[in-house]
């Protein structure tokens, strides 16, 4: 397997999936099953390969990279195709594959109109390309080529195959579909940040310059800048410029207005993805990138950091209690979810990171399976409004059963994964790295306990509207069929993986409770 | 004087000269029906002009004749290459254009080769006389060309514009031009260089306006903002694969003139360029962009876009100038973002071209549900218009990394802020870009589609197409590539 350790299992799992996608393109158009039976295959062997990486991972050093690759790419610019996963991005990448095998059984049956499978696979592909690259780039260059990549995939889904409601908007003259107003707000409200989040790094590569080699290479930036090589305003500009490219993405507050719509309007699979994968891209920079190069800053930014994600998880908390479409809401709860993942991160201690990533995992799986179960009831009713649904439990009792369980995991019931993430954020504010406000992240502890309460309220409710009581009158008479069975393959691992987190979390922490220490430890001498 | 004549250093605009010479010949014995070989003949002088760059290049040797004022250095050999390729490219999209409207073919290729000709002069050029003359060799045929269509008042409308403004142009750089020879007495750019320290303080304000006046000039024919405004009537009214040719050949002919110019005869007089370019950039962006999102026909919008991408090129020059760095990153920078954006925005006409004989309209909302009915030109759409944009991995990422580097690495307040303006307008590009493809992919078809929706595109397009895309895709994922010709332009010989 030695082929696998030099950057040939990583490479694999990044590219598999975008010459998938070329074949797929090959295959005529009439052959629906041969299509989903290849893009199935395709995600099943690059899942497997990230397995492998798991079980030839070494958890004794999990701070260190592993699986690296490192060649020359645009010499012009000292730019390498560097990549590898410690036990921070590791976690991650396994989810990210994982996804994506149970999006494509998913969407199996299940096509949005224009159907046209063999289009949508093959954007589905291609944004396992960008979100697994995204997870193992450790060149600035190269991340920030995967962090753009998948936008474009995420575009034409939603743009494509969204929501064609239509909806009269601010600032538009006339009725416009959901659908299009949400690719474009999407995109360019990630392009907004991702702009200067490249600034940010084209300046750390100049300033690398002063202490040799200029590099974008991100373990030598990170060894310069433990070592303090950035300070000052040219630090604090640099951390502003990574922090609008990150917090758009995560989505922080007062960034996140995209999400809720794009979220609403993305085909069931596209928001599956979207909420997995995609908010993590933002939090996960922010603890590879932002936090270890410029750890000074990350100081400096603490406060203001912890702040933002508090609102944003009051805010989240009680916009979902104003909505009336049930996706709009669980869009909203992950406003309020990165929000704890955010104010775990902004602690910088190893207890909130590690909160933050199982945070991040936990959030994959609870609001993916969310999308998964509100995409197939509004399928079945064609409504989410969530006045028009009730007594859900009685006609789909499987579905309904799921559903009650999602919602239970996502308030953060403890014995599920939802609860870690949580807890441990608030731990880890209690007790923030030292020299950080006190007064201010005891504060937020406290509004984010409230905020715990909050989201128990909201999701409590929306569960009490959509599965429990009697049906409304227009149900009544009318079958349902309950859960299919590529449904169910596609959502009982995720309980299983919900619940085994819950009552197991060091399925997560053993591979990232070292690197996380480790981080602390080189980023601020903890 | 006797000169000694290296023939290899020529053997490029002289293979040009001859097809000019057999274009004009055959034109004369050919019969209507057989016009299409002068093209034919078009295509070969093009493509057999590259062989002797390919043997200089491989020898890596620099000539220099004619006391230095014409050079074949890596600079030369890498745009003569550009304007090359490119010329091929828009041959290949002129062949089924202009045998459909059935006039003047032969004439049509032969002034398309004479301007070639000019530009390629111009990549060699070290003096001021030898540049004014590949410049107007240059932009001289377009002047006719752009009012090809005859018939039609708006290509008529197209060339008067062109014409007078491009003459207004010409005579503020020979203004600006005979200034700077009288106060330095050379023509040649080293002299010019070497001379320049000798000039008084009485005389400064005459230096000043020359400079300014020079760069005025370049502006026009680059079309940065405020000398834009022919660019969209003449690109709207003229041919689309002559537009294709003056938003690439002619504004790159601009740059190169400009560059060659302010790199080598006025390196040390960047406190006077240098804040007319930074001014010049961050209008050109701001305005054009700005004016795109409001147009609905599509090829203004890729006038606008034109104009923009102008400002974002001059972006490395204006902000090292500003900041008083080096300018050879810079100078990189602007031409690898030539060599990306040539490709793909001939690409964007070459698809417009296919695809407006299928929709029949130049409107945007005419193109509505075209990746329905054409998939393949619809994604060829996608592929160019957001390499446009700079979205990743495809080329125009690439150039506007470069640009960014270029700005980031001169430092200083204004070349940042210069690098924030950049910054927002590749945001405020991706809008309208974006907004021909969700017409193109997320808008419905109209119910009935007329006969030509299913006119297949011939084949020299289908290559034009084939070869940008191919092209705009390889450089995005391997920029390498073109940062490799970037850099080699930095090599480049001031004289002999």
């Amino acid at each position: 397997m030695e082929w696998f350790d030099n950057g040939w299992g990583l490479t694999l799992i990044v590219f598999l999936p975008v010459v998938g996608a070329m074949v797929l393109a090959a295959i005529p158009k009439a052959k629906e099953s041969a299509q989903k039976w290849w893009a199935l295959l395709v995600s099943l062997v690059v899942f497997v390969l990230s397995l492998v990486a798991v079980a030839r991972f070494d958890f004794g050093s999990a701070k260190e990279f592993q699986f690296e690759a490192n060649l020359p790419w645009i010499k012009a610019i000292g730019s390498n195709y560097h990549i590898g996963v410690d036990g921070i991005s590791l976690p991650l990448l396994v989810l990210s594959t994982f996804m994506m095998v149970l999006a494509i059984i998913y969407s199996w049956d299940h096509w949005e109109e224009p159907r046209n499978p063999k289009a949508f696979l093959m954007l589905m592909l291609v944004l396992a390309t960008g979100m697994n690259g995204t997870f193992v780039a450790l060149d600035l260059v190269l991340f920030f080529i995967f962090f753009e990549l998948v936008l474009l995939p995420m575009y034409f889904m939603i743009g494509i195959w969204g929501d064609k409601q239509l909806r009269r908007l601010p600032g538009f003259g006339r009725e416009v579909e959901m659908r299009l107003y949400a690719a474009i707000k999407f995109f360019l409200f990630t392009l907004f940040g991702s702009a200067f989040m490249l600034l940010g790094f084209l300046a750390l590569y100049f300033r690398s310059g002063d202490f040799g080699e200029r590099t974008f290479d991100i373990p030598e930036l990170i060894a310069l800048g433990s070592n303090g090589a950035f300070t000052g305003t040219f630090a604090w500009l640099v951390f502003g410029a990574l922090f609008l490219g990150f917090a758009v993405k995560v989505p922080m507050w007062p960034l996140h207005t995209w999400l809720p719509d794009a979220h609403t309007a993305a085909p069931t699979v596209g928001s599956v993805l979207l909420a997995a994968i995609l908010l993590k891209l933002g939090s996960y920079g922010f603890i590879r990138i932002s936090i270890p190069i410029l750890p000074e800053m990350a100081r400096q930014w603490a406060p203001a950091i912890a702040i933002l994600a508090v609102i944003a998880i009051i805010y989240g908390s009680l916009a979902c209690l104003a909505q009336t479409d049930m996706k709009r809401l669980i869009a909203f709860s992950s406003v309020g979810h990165m929000g704890f993942v955010m104010l775990g991160i902004a602690t910088l201690t190893d207890v909130g990171l590690n909160a933050s990533i199982i945070g991040m995992v936990a959030h994959g799986l609870i609001t993916g399976l969310l999308f998964f179960l509100a995409g197939s009831m509004s399928h079945r009713y064609h409504t989410r409004e969530m006045a028009r649904l009730g007594g859900n439990q009685k006609l789909m009792p499987i579905l309904g059963g799921i559903l009650a369980f999602t919602v239970m995991a996502s308030l953060g019931l403890p014995g599920l994964a939802g609860f870690w993430g949580e807890f441990m954020a608030l731990l880890g504010a209690y007790q923030p790295l030292d020299g950080l406000n006190l007064g201010v992240f005891r504060t937020a502890m406290v509004i984010g306990a409230i905020g715990t309460v909050l989201t128990a309220g909201y999701m409590l409710w929306m569960l009490q509207k959509v599965n429990l009581g009697e049906p409304g009158e227009e149900w009544v008479g009318r079958s349902f069929r309950d859960a299919d069975r590529f449904e169910l393959t596609a959502w009982v691992p995720l309980v299983i993986l919900i619940v085994v987190i819950g009552v197991y979390p060091k399925v997560v922490f053993g591979a990232t409770n070292d690197a996380v220490t480790a981080l602390i430890q080189t980023a601020f001498g903890g | 004087m006797t000169y000694t004549i290296d023939w290899l250093a020529v053997a490029p605009e002289l293979t040009v000269v001859a097809g000019i010479l057999v274009v004009l010949t055959l034109d004369l014995f050919l019969s209507r029906r057989d016009k299409y070989w002068t093209g034919v003949v078009a295509v070969l002088t093009v493509s057999l002009a590259v062989v002797p760059l390919i043997v200089m290049a491989a020898d890596d040797l620099t000539r220099a004749m004619f006391d230095g004022s014409f050079v074949v250095d890596d600079f030369a050999l890498v745009l003569k290459g550009l304007f090359l390729v490119a010329g091929y490219l828009v041959l290949l999209m002129s062949v089924t254009y202009i045998e459909s409207d059935r006039y003047y073919e032969g004439e049509y290729y032969l002034l398309l080769l004479v301007s070639i000709l000019g530009s390629l002069v111009l990549a060699s050029s070290r003096d001021l006389i030898l540049l004014f003359i590949g410049l107007e060799l240059t932009t001289g045929p377009l002047f006719l060309l752009a009012g090809w269509r005859k018939g039609d008042a708006k290509s008529n409308e197209a060339a008067l514009k062109y014409f007078i403004l491009g003459v207004l142009s010409t005579a503020m750089l020979l203004y600006g031009m005979s200034l700077v020879y009288g106060l330095t007495g050379s023509v040649r750019f080293v002299g010019i260089r070497e001379a320049i320290p000798a000039i008084g303080a009485a005389q400064e304000p005459a230096l000043v306006l020359g400079v300014l006046l020079m760069i005025v000039g370049f502006g026009f024919k680059v079309s940065a903002v405020p000398f834009h405004f022919w660019a969209p009537d003449t690109y709207e009214g003229a041919p689309t694969p002559v537009t294709a040719y003056l938003s690439v050949s002619s504004k790159t002919a601009g740059f190169v003139a400009m560059l060659s110019v302010v790199y080598l005869a006025f390196p040390d007089l960047t406190s006077i360029w240098g804040p007319a370019l930074w001014l010049l950039a961050a209008a050109s962006m701001t305005v054009a962009n700005l004016s795109a999102l409001r147009q609905r026909n599509i090829v203004r919008l890729l006038a606008y876009s034109s104009v923009a991408h102008a400002g974002f090129m001059l972006v490395p020059f204006a902000g090292a100038a500003v900041a008083g760095q080096a300018l050879s990153e810079g100078l990189s920078a602007t031409v690898t973002y030539l060599v990306i954006y040539a490709l793909m925005n001939l690409g964007a006409f070459a698809v417009v071209i296919a695809g407006a004989r299928r929709t029949g309209t130049g409107d945007i909302e005419g193109w509505a549900g075209f990746g329905s009915y054409a998939p393949r030109q619809g994604i060829l759409l996608v592929v160019f218009f957001l390499s446009l944009a700079g979205i990743p991995p495809l080329a125009g990422w690439f150039a506007k990394f470069v640009m960014f580097q270029a700005v980031i690495a001169a430092g200083g307040t204004a070349a940042v802020w210069l690098a924030v303006i950049a910054a927002l307008n590749s945001v405020i590009a991706f809008f309208y870009y974006a907004r021909v493809v969700k017409t193109v992919w997320m808008d419905p078809a109209p119910a009935e589609l007329g006969e030509e929706a299913t006119a297949p595109a011939t084949g020299a397009l289908r290559l034009a197409m084939g070869l940008a895309a191919v092209a705009v895709v390889v450089i995005g994922v391997f920029p390498g590539i073109s940062a490799f010709f970037g850099d080699a332009t930095t090599r480049i010989l001031n004289g002999g």
